[in-house]
């Protein structure tokens, strides 16, 4: 089997703050393939943001990546210094946020922004970055490329501004993206654009894109894996045929029962009762016992480690150790 | 952008207008006679009564009002009653001088109070931000006379490094052409006159930048914070941008409109407020001119100087504005 280019592994970020060390990522693996699309979910609070900066390693106190190991083509990049990072941020390692209205320099034009990382990462002249910028801004579907060069952020729509962060990020031609929550500050029909967008971005130049949403929708459109993270552990990993078809974590269940469906009106839309809890506030047992409808006692007095749940799907929960408990998950689905 | 200048210029009409008016009516309040004064304890009724109405304080306030304003929009600021010549002829020195001055302290500000609130910011916490804050809490709360009076005693008393007071060299006096002694000795070529007059600069100069420098120290350091959390510095991080640039290009651009505000008050209060350090470091600026006026009951050069330093504080108020559309592409004057 290929090596996957990205490979995070035992992954530890700690925020150090003044109630004490809190984890907010706590031993998390994954890979990513070659020009896979891989979707990491979960609520706000869950830790795929930090999962994410952690990667590009832009953690800033009082935050600390403490242990693990983030493989990158064989080479660990928590061991780079911060010059050698610069060269693997947006250059190799490419990365668009959330909110695109924020997310683009107000006080400098499109053109300058755009430049600036092919100058740094390619060392071009003036003239070929801008026009390989360009080139770019025509790669995303926005018309009148060459003047937009010239404007400003607040001069553009929203659907506009993501797609100009999409060509900055791709513009050095990354193996890997990172979309933390692309979509999630756009309105429905722009999102669907951004994400076919991203899809055929994936097709053409086979990019591995990390896709770091809630929104089990976009999930389901674009990825190829799911990974679910819950309280800053991954609760279940498998495809997102599998974990859509037959989820293994209640907590995965949960979410996907919460997602309406125009086709059966329900009373009311499903909700997982109570919050996710801030990390580092349970200390034992499985984190997400005290939320949890199959909870037993054995749930809050140990924590699970991720186990086979079959088919090569892992699941961090006690059912899994018997059969027959398990079973009762599949009672729910159907 | 020329309109909205236009319209600023106008509105400067009515303000300059209530300006007269006030100031007029306040030093006609302050206890004295013109009359009294020049002549001195001795003089006899007779003498007082001929010499006011030879300066024609015994027409009623409303005569001298309009006659004075009347004399504005031809430009006459009209006739020292001390010196009995033009105002327009004399006052020009005095306001070169202090131009002079506060142009070379509101350089060492800015230079010193920007790079020190930037760096405050960008190592947040380190030594050198509690070092530079508790410097601009200092600098901050000295009292200006105190400040150079140890200035005096220190370099000029105990060292003998540098000049006390005066503008120059009195033994080799610079030959004036326009007042700004920097420029005039450049002109002609004199480098040693030159050497001497920056050294007569340094101590009043930086006796009068010091609560300048402390607060745009502080101004920036906040404003960089601030902006330096926003969602486009980590977008340029992620870009693989140097530090240096995110924090002198992306981050500083952003920070500096209240910055340039608080640069703008102070150049004003600067021009205007000096007089405690022209005081102590004998510097023949405006500052001087007016507090001497005052003294004579001097009420034409009260009155013209006053309100020349409030035309030169509007003037600044409105490059500033100005500026901010400079800076900020979102600010538009229409």
């Amino acid at each position: 089997m290929e090596q996957p280019v990205l490979n995070v592994s035992g992954l530890e970020t700690h925020f150090f703050t003044d109630d004490g060390e809190i984890p907010a990522v706590d031993s998390v693996d994954f890979h990513v393939n070659k020009g896979e699309v891989l979707g990491i979910v979960g609520e706000s609070g869950s830790g795929k943001s930090v999962t994410s900066l952690s990667i590009m390693q832009l953690i800033s106190a009082p935050g600390k990546v403490v242990g693990g190991e983030i493989s990158y083509k064989g080479e660990n990049l928590l061991l780079k210094s911060e010059k050698q990072m610069r060269k693997i941020r947006g250059n190799e390692i490419g990365m668009i946020f959330q909110e695109p209205m924020t997310s683009l320099n107000p006080v400098f034009k499109i053109g300058n922004q755009l430049v600036e990382g092919i100058r740094i990462h390619k060392k071009w002249n003036k003239k070929d970055s801008w026009a390989h910028a360009i080139k770019f801004l025509k790669l995303v579907g926005l018309p009148r490329a060459e003047e937009l060069m010239n404007e400003y952020p607040h001069q553009l729509s929203g659907g506009m501004r993501q797609r100009v962060m999409i060509a900055m990020a791709m513009a050095c031609e990354p193996d890997v993206l990172i979309a933390d929550e692309p979509t999630t500050a756009l309105d429905v029909t722009i999102q669907a654009q951004i994400l076919e967008l991203m899809k055929r971005l994936n097709n053409e130049t086979n990019t591995s894109i990390i896709m770091i949403t809630h929104d089990l929708g976009v999930v389901a459109e674009m990825c190829d894996r799911i990974v679910v993270m819950y309280s800053g552990k991954i609760v279940e990993q498998g495809t997102t045929k599998e974990i859509f078809e037959s989820p293994k974590h209640p907590y995965t269940i949960g979410l996907i029962e919460s997602v309406p469906d125009v086709r059966s009106r329900k009373e009311r839309l499903y909700s997982i009762p109570g919050n996710v809890p801030k990390p580092g506030s349970i200390k034992t047992g499985c984190h997400f016992a005290p939320r949890c409808k199959f909870a037993f006692d054995k749930c809050f007095e140990e924590t699970p480690e991720l186990m086979d749940a079959g088919q090569g799907q892992l699941a961090r929960c006690w059912l899994h150790e018997d059969k027959e408990k398990a079973a009762l998950l599949e009672k729910v689905e159907s | 952008m020329l309109a909205y200048t236009i319209r600023r210029l106008l509105m400067l009409i009515p303000v300059l207008f209530g300006m007269t008016l006030i100031v007029f009516f306040m030093i006609r309040a302050i206890p004295g006679d013109p009359a009294q004064v020049i002549l001195g304890q001795q003089a006899t009724e007779e003498a007082i009564k001929s010499l006011t109405k030879q300066l024609g304080l015994d027409q009623p306030w409303y005569i001298q009002y309009v006659d004075y304003i009347k004399g504005l929009f031809t430009g006459d600021l009209g006739t020292s009653l001390r010196t009995s010549s033009e105002i327009s002829g004399e006052i020009w020195p005095y306001l070169a001088a202090t131009l002079e001055l506060s142009l070379v302290a509101m350089v060492i500000a800015i230079f010193i109070g920007v790079n020190a609130g930037i760096i405050s910011a960008w190592f947040q916490n380190s030594w050198f931000d509690y070092t530079a804050m508790v410097l601009a809490l200092v600098g901050v709360s000295m009292p200006v006379f105190w400040l150079g009076l140890m200035e005096q005693w220190a370099f000029s008393l105990e060292l003998g490094w540098l000049p006390s007071t005066g503008r120059e060299n009195v033994r080799n006096p610079v030959e004036a052409i326009t007042h700004l002694y920097l420029i005039d000795t450049l002109i002609q070529g004199r480098m040693d006159q030159f050497v001497e007059v920056v050294r007569h600069l340094i101590l009043p100069g930086i006796a009068l930048g010091t609560i300048p420098m402390a607060i745009i120290a502080r101004m920036t350091r906040s404003s960089m914070l601030e902006v330096m959390r926003s969602d486009f510095v980590r977008t340029a991080r992620a870009k693989g941008t140097r530090m240096f640039w995110v924090v002198y290009k992306h981050s500083l651009k952003n920070a500096f409109i209240p910055v340039l505000t608080v640069i703008g008050l102070q150049m004003g209060l600067l021009l205007g407020g000096a007089i405690l350090t022209e005081t102590i470091f004998g510097w023949p600026g405006i500052g001087r001119y007016i507090y001497d006026a005052i003294g004579f009951r001097d009420y034409p050069v009260i009155q013209s100087g006053i309100l020349i330093v409030a035309v030169i504080f509007v003037f600044i108020n409105l490059i500033v504005d100005l500026l901010y559309a400079a800076i900020d592409p979102r600010i538009k004057y229409n």
